[in-house]
């Protein structure tokens, strides 16, 4: 690549902030304090990341037993009313009381048709208007583009993939309506089709990692998967490396308990990468299965924090066991900004697959199209809802056939 | 990567230069190009639409014949339109006049409600009041934990279910509603923010839960909490909290990522309510009321320069930052202004990120798929080279160079045109800056120059270049002595 391109830029960018800088300050024409705040006392939770970086580990073997309070919390207001406090620890129960209902009330799970047909109304909706004139016009492409473009599919995905079905359309002499969808569906199955296997090493433990960005359901996926291993039979160890966000742990941890797993945690604001390296290896001792690693939330906008990832997959590495997945958990309703999200958590960790979370809901997901095509990484879980059964392997064949759904 | 609106048009509108008034096709094929801009920004295709129809009349009403920049002026009209669907009236908090005044938060899973509770909370603190929090998400686990401890924080008290209603075997949201607001009252705290748990907008049963939330509550203001990446299925989501709890506002979150943010257009399109705070980070002072047009910028990928400075201003040390501008107006700047800098710039997120931010870079320049592992082999060699030889690269001979090459794993002539490249650079810059301030003094066309001002019938247009303009990739290439020389083999992309 040009050298010189990468140094005028970086010049440029340098150029323009000194400058804008020294603008702000002749502007203001005087000296500008740091702006308010940053000298703050270091708070609960505050992230800070560690200044060694790149050179090897500091690993902290962290007591995997012992259950790690969090600092005491002191709330300096109108105290907590023993009302609250006894409220606090009844919710968790009451949480855990749920979780055991739902193992009762298990009543038969719609099938993976069924439950994304029911957010599929205004997809077929176009497909319908489509499918009620016979013959086949600019309009029937026209609203054939608008209902991909309304799945998040993107325009020139959109584009591409229609011109790649006006190629069938020619090619087979196809003139009716019904006959049209079926190309489309034909073409996007083809699309998406892949793996779906999670990877597992030739010897235990295997570890899959999670990332993503925040709030795309990383722990409750981890859950999901953690139950279906132990229905499976296999002995799986749940590493909290999600060392930022308050509550992340006991998060896990419920998750954990709900299906026998054990959970390795270390205090909140520790180094991620020590909690993980340290769950692999209590794996590898007990001779555990799966490790199902955790990590927190982050844009991928965030250098530091991708860097931060990328440490934990190094160190993870170079624990007692293989990383065979590293799956990036994508929210279904995300827009373009997805494929800038695969892109960057691929350059950090190399991600292997995607499981496409709260498809139950009414957003499609289009835009696992693009990762696949130009990122060629597979999606190979969906998450269908909140509860530990709501997981499935991604179907292809199914994934287009319910998007289609006419009900 | 994406392309600006700008650059869009920058084909239309050349081929139209000159033409005078815009017939119907050219306003149509302008209008195509503004729908692709705004679909790849996540708005929603109804949205697009609406928009398209209100820009086109304005931009058929134009006389673009007398203006010198046809396409700048229908950028602006898109622009205007933009901030004015975002904007209109800024949401005004009037307190109850019976305390508290109650605050509910409502949305999809994952979209930054009990985050921005807190957050929320702190700003309520700010503005003088005696907050108190409500945990009536019972759903997922810890959820009440997690605003507790974001609570401590701020010194705010958390409520959540009593122990009776807990012991029956129900946690129920809706009883931890009711208590919250006779618990507010006794403890005299003035503002009730309550917290719910994440919710499909499809999920009928949840959707009900949620009323009846609400109906307990009688809240104040109902804000809905949208992520700023959500794709096209952000109306159906809004429309359908909107017809169940009546929102008044809109809580757009995460817009510290590259999302361009087109689903806060759409939600304020359709559901006509505010925008009224904007989260931008995961620490709970990154909260403030909502810029319109910041964001009508950032969904055009026209470059936010406001947050860029921001940005800057943050990764940047001041004192630092304004000795190295110096030094490089001046010709003086070194490789270990060059390292620190770039220490610095790695803080604003990925290099990409940064430059469509900057307004007016360079097509060509943005375009190169600039890797950022590609500047850390940069800094490697930097890092190799000792402080003499970084302060003054003269000194670099072959064995120096040799040393720098195996210490960084590169190779003797990675290291050879990095210098090279360094050295005319920093003398283009130097020129440069002599250049502007000469331009700028004369105020007259140098013989030569591109992208020049224009002259009108009055005289030279005087242009408003910004201190901190960019050359065209043109003027850097011109400014580069001897392209055959050491560089060579290197050539710029067409």
């Amino acid at each position: 690549m040009e050298l010189v391109i990468v140094i005028a830029t970086v010049v440029a960018i340098l150029a323009v902030a000194a400058g804008v800088l020294l603008v702000r300050r002749s502007d203001r024409g005087e000296v500008l304090e740091p702006p308010p705040g940053t000298t703050r006392p270091r708070q609960v939770g505050v992230r800070e990341t560690a200044a060694d970086e790149l050179d090897g580990p500091e690993i902290e073997v962290v007591d995997p037993i012992s259950v790690v309070l969090p600092p005491e919390i002191v709330i300096t207001g109108p105290e907590l009313t023993a009302e609250e406090e006894a409220a606090n620890i009844a919710a968790a129960e009451a949480a855990e009381l749920d979780g055991e209902l739902e193992a009762l009330l298990e009543q038969e799970r719609p099938s993976f048709r069924d439950r994304l047909s029911r957010a599929r109304s205004a997809f077929s909706g176009y497909v319908g208007s489509v499918l009620s004139r016979t013959g086949i016009d600019d309009e029937s492409w026209d609203e054939l583009e608008e209902a991909l473009i309304r799945a998040d599919v993107g325009m020139a995905p959109t584009q591409e993939l229609l011109d790649a079905v006006r190629a069938t359309v020619k090619e087979r002499g196809i003139t009716t309506s019904v006959e049209l969808i079926e190309a489309v569906k034909d073409e996007m199955k083809a699309r998406l089709a892949g793996p779906v296997s999670l990877a597992r090493a030739d010897s235990p433990p295997s570890i899959w990692l999670f990332v993503g960005v925040n709030g795309v359901g990383k722990t409750t996926t981890i859950g999901k998967v953690g139950r279906r291993l132990t229905d499976a039979g296999d002995t799986v160890v749940m590493a909290a490396g999600d060392t930022f966000r308050a509550a992340a742990a006991e998060q896990l941890e419920t998750w954990a308990d709900r299906c026998g797993a054990q959970l390795v945690r270390g205090t909140e604001g520790g180094d991620p990468s020590s909690v993980i390296f340290d769950a692999i290896a209590s794996a590898a001792a007990k001779g555990a299965d799966v490790v199902l690693a955790d990590t927190a939330g982050r844009l991928h906008t965030k250098t530091n924090l991708m860097e931060e990832l990328s440490k934990v997959r190094r160190v993870a590495d170079k624990g007692d066991g293989t990383v065979t997945e590293v799956l990036l958990v994508l929210d279904a309703t995300t827009g373009q900004n997805g494929l800038q999200q695969a892109r960057q958590f691929t350059e950090a960790t190399e991600v292997t697959g995607v499981v496409l979370t709260k498809l139950d809901g009414s957003a499609k997901g289009g835009i696992v199209f693009s990762i696949r095509s130009e990122l060629g990484i597979p999606v190979k879980l969906v998450g269908l809802g909140e509860g530990a059964e709501d997981l499935v392997d991604f179907d292809a064949e199914q994934f287009v056939d319910a998007l289609f759904d006419q009900n | 990567m994406f392309e600006s609106l700008s650059d869009r048009f920058d084909g239309i509108f050349t081929r139209l230069r000159g033409k005078g008034r815009l017939s119907d096709a050219d306003v149509d094929e302008v209008l195509r190009e503004i729908r692709l801009a705004l679909l790849e920004a996540d708005v929603n295709l109804s949205v697009v639409k609406a928009l398209q129809a209100r820009i086109r009349e304005r931009a058929i009403g134009e006389d673009l014949s007398r203006s010198l920049n046809p396409a700048l002026q229908v950028k602006k009209i898109v622009l205007e339109e933009l901030t004015e669907t975002l904007g209109g009236e800024t949401l005004r908090i009037t307190y109850a006049s019976k305390p508290p005044t109650v605050v509910l938060m409502a949305g999809l899973q994952g979209s930054g409600k009990t985050t921005n509770s807190a957050k929320l909370a702190r700003w309520f603190k700010g503005q003088g009041r005696n907050p108190m929090l409500v945990g009536a998400d019972l759903q997922r686990p810890a959820a009440v934990q997690q605003l507790r401890t974001l609570a401590a924080q701020i010194d705010v008290p958390v409520y959540s279910a009593t122990d009776e209603v807990v012991a029956s075997g129900s946690g129920d949201p809706v009883d931890v509603a009711r208590g919250a607001v006779a618990e507010a009252r006794r403890l005299g705290r003035d503002v009730l923010i309550v917290d719910t748990a994440g919710r499909l907008a499809i999920d009928a049963e949840l959707m009900d839960q949620v009323r009846q939330i609400s109906a307990e509550v009688s809240p104040d203001y109902t804000f809905l909490v949208v992520d700023a990446m959500t794709g096209q299925d952000a109306v159906g989501v809004a429309e359908s909290f909107h017809a169940t709890l009546e929102l008044d506002g809109v809580i757009l979150t995460k817009l510290d990522g590259d999302a361009r943010g087109g689903a806060a257009l759409s939600v304020k399109e359709v559901v006509g309510r505010p925008i009224a705070f904007a989260s931008t980070g995961e620490k709970l002072e990154d909260f403030d009321l909502f810029h319109p047009d910041r964001l009508a910028g950032r969904i055009l990928g026209e470059g936010d320069l406001a947050t860029l400075i921001e940005k800057a201003e943050e990764a940047f040390e001041q004192d630092q930052a304004e000795e190295a501008a110096a030094r490089l107006m001046g010709g003086t700047f070194t490789f270990e202004d060059f390292l620190d800098q770039m220490q610095a710039l790695k803080k604003m997120g990925p290099l990409s990120g940064v430059m469509s931010m900057l307004p007016g870079v360079p097509k060509e320049v943005r375009d190169v798929e600039i890797d950022d592992r590609q500047i850390a082999r940069v800094e490697g060699i930097i890092k190799s080279m000792t402080m003499a030889e970084r302060v003054k690269p003269e000194i670099i001979d072959s064995s120096r160079r040799d040393r720098i090459a195996m210490g960084s794993g590169t190779s003797a002539t990675d290291v050879t045109q990095l210098v090279n490249q360094f050295k005319q650079m920093r003398q283009m810059m130097q020129q440069m800056g002599g250049n502007k301030l000469a331009k700028r003094k004369a105020k007259k066309s140098k013989k030569g120059r591109k992208g020049g001002g224009r002259v009108t019938p009055k005289g030279p247009v005087q242009l408003d270049k910004k201190a901190f303009a960019l050359p065209t990739l043109e003027e850097m290439e011109a400014q580069i002595p001897g392209r055959g020389g050491p560089g060579a083999g290197l050539g710029l992309p067409d």
